[in-house]
């Protein structure tokens, strides 16, 4: 991690945010540039999953993180809070860990 | 609007600053661990305030991508807080200098608990009052969970799964819709067969193609701009 990319990062985030709010305020975008923004956490946020399941660097890695993930799934769609989802799978990948020593 | 109307907004927003504060521990956790200082980590919170595009950028920068990459599919993440902005211009009074810093408080959570009201006096405290909230305990929760990951070996306590599962739990809210489940469906397989081929951190730029199953009109799904079923700074 740099400092380079902490204020990148800030200064681009902050700047979508006014963007809409000031720049652009008031005005209208086209219907369908709304529907496609809408899905980018969708379509980015489950590439993440994989490539943290089944990844380690630009190979495909399987191990306890499966787990702990497959835990994180089925609690997640059981409707469990978010505190439950991440407990459970740090628990699972720990325990499976200690296992294998 | 009543007196109990706004403390029913109220106690929404504590109750919703203190679940994203929980979560807020979980980043700052797995920041820590792909090697960002307990003060680089904390700058993220403070500066960038959105939650996916934080947790995206530390999960590239873990793998060992280059910062363009990371930076990229961040700030993709991030470009809807422009729509949130657009959709809360029209109702936040003010000036500039109020203007600004209303910007920085545009996320997933103050716009769907703004929206949500049907007073524009009431929509303006939901708004402020949700954004303040999940500021303060975002950024508290990000200082307690960077000085824990400082502290202890991460992978002992499987902390290094509470990154991915975080990512679960942001993930679900999206596939309520059927165009959220394509979506995710069509980022995930680009994903998985641009990994071995790409360098890291550009597979998940490729997987952004997901998102053109949105440009046919669909009377079926309303899965417009806000996730009302937020609780998390996704």
């Amino acid at each position: 991690m740099t400092w380079g990319l902490v204020l990148g990062l800030a200064a681009g985030a902050y700047l979508f945010k006014v963007l809409g709010m000031v720049v652009i305020g008031g005005r209208t975008i086209p219907p369908a540039v709304d529907r496609c923004l809408a899905l980018v956490p969708a379509a980015l946020i489950a590439a993440i999953v994989v490539k943290d399941t089944f990844s380690i660097g630009q190979h495909m890695h399987v191990d306890a993180r499966l787990a702990g993930v497959t835990a994180a799934v089925i609690a997640a769609w059981r409707k469990a809070p978010v505190v439950i989802v991440i407990l459970v799978a740090a628990g699972v990948t720990a325990a499976l860990r200690s296992i294998n020593g | 609007m009543s007196s109990g109307e706004v403390r029913g907004v109220l106690t929404t927003c504590i109750t919703l600053g203190i679940a994203v504060g929980v979560f807020a521990i979980s980043f700052g956790v797995a920041a820590v661990a792909a090697g960002a200082t307990v003060a680089q980590t904390c700058v993220m919170s403070l500066l960038v305030f959105t939650g996916a595009s934080q947790f995206s950028a530390v999960s590239v920068v873990r793998d060992g991508g280059s910062i363009g990459s990371a930076l990229g599919g961040a700030l993709l993440l991030a470009a809807r807080n422009a729509v949130f902005g657009l959709t809360m211009s029209p109702r936040i009074k003010g000036r500039l200098g109020t203007r600004l810093v209303a910007a920085q408080l545009t996320i997933d959570e103050s716009t769907a608990m703004a929206t949500a009201q049907a007073d524009p006096r009431l929509q303006r405290i939901a708004f402020w009052s949700t954004g303040a909230s999940i500021y303060v305990f975002w950024n508290i929760g990000t200082l307690i969970g960077a000085l824990v990951g400082d502290a202890v070996d991460p992978s002992t306590f499987g902390l290094d799964a509470a990154l991915p599962a975080a990512f679960v739990a942001m993930l679900f809210p999206h596939l309520h819709t059927r165009r959220g489940r394509r979506a995710a469906f069509i980022g995930a397989a680009l994903c998985a067969a641009t990994i071995p081929v790409l360098p890291i951190g550009v597979p998940i730029l490729c997987a952004s193609m997901g998102i053109i199953v949105g440009m046919p009109p669909d009377p079926d799904d309303s899965d417009a701009g806000v996730e009302h079923e937020a609780g998390l700074p996704a």
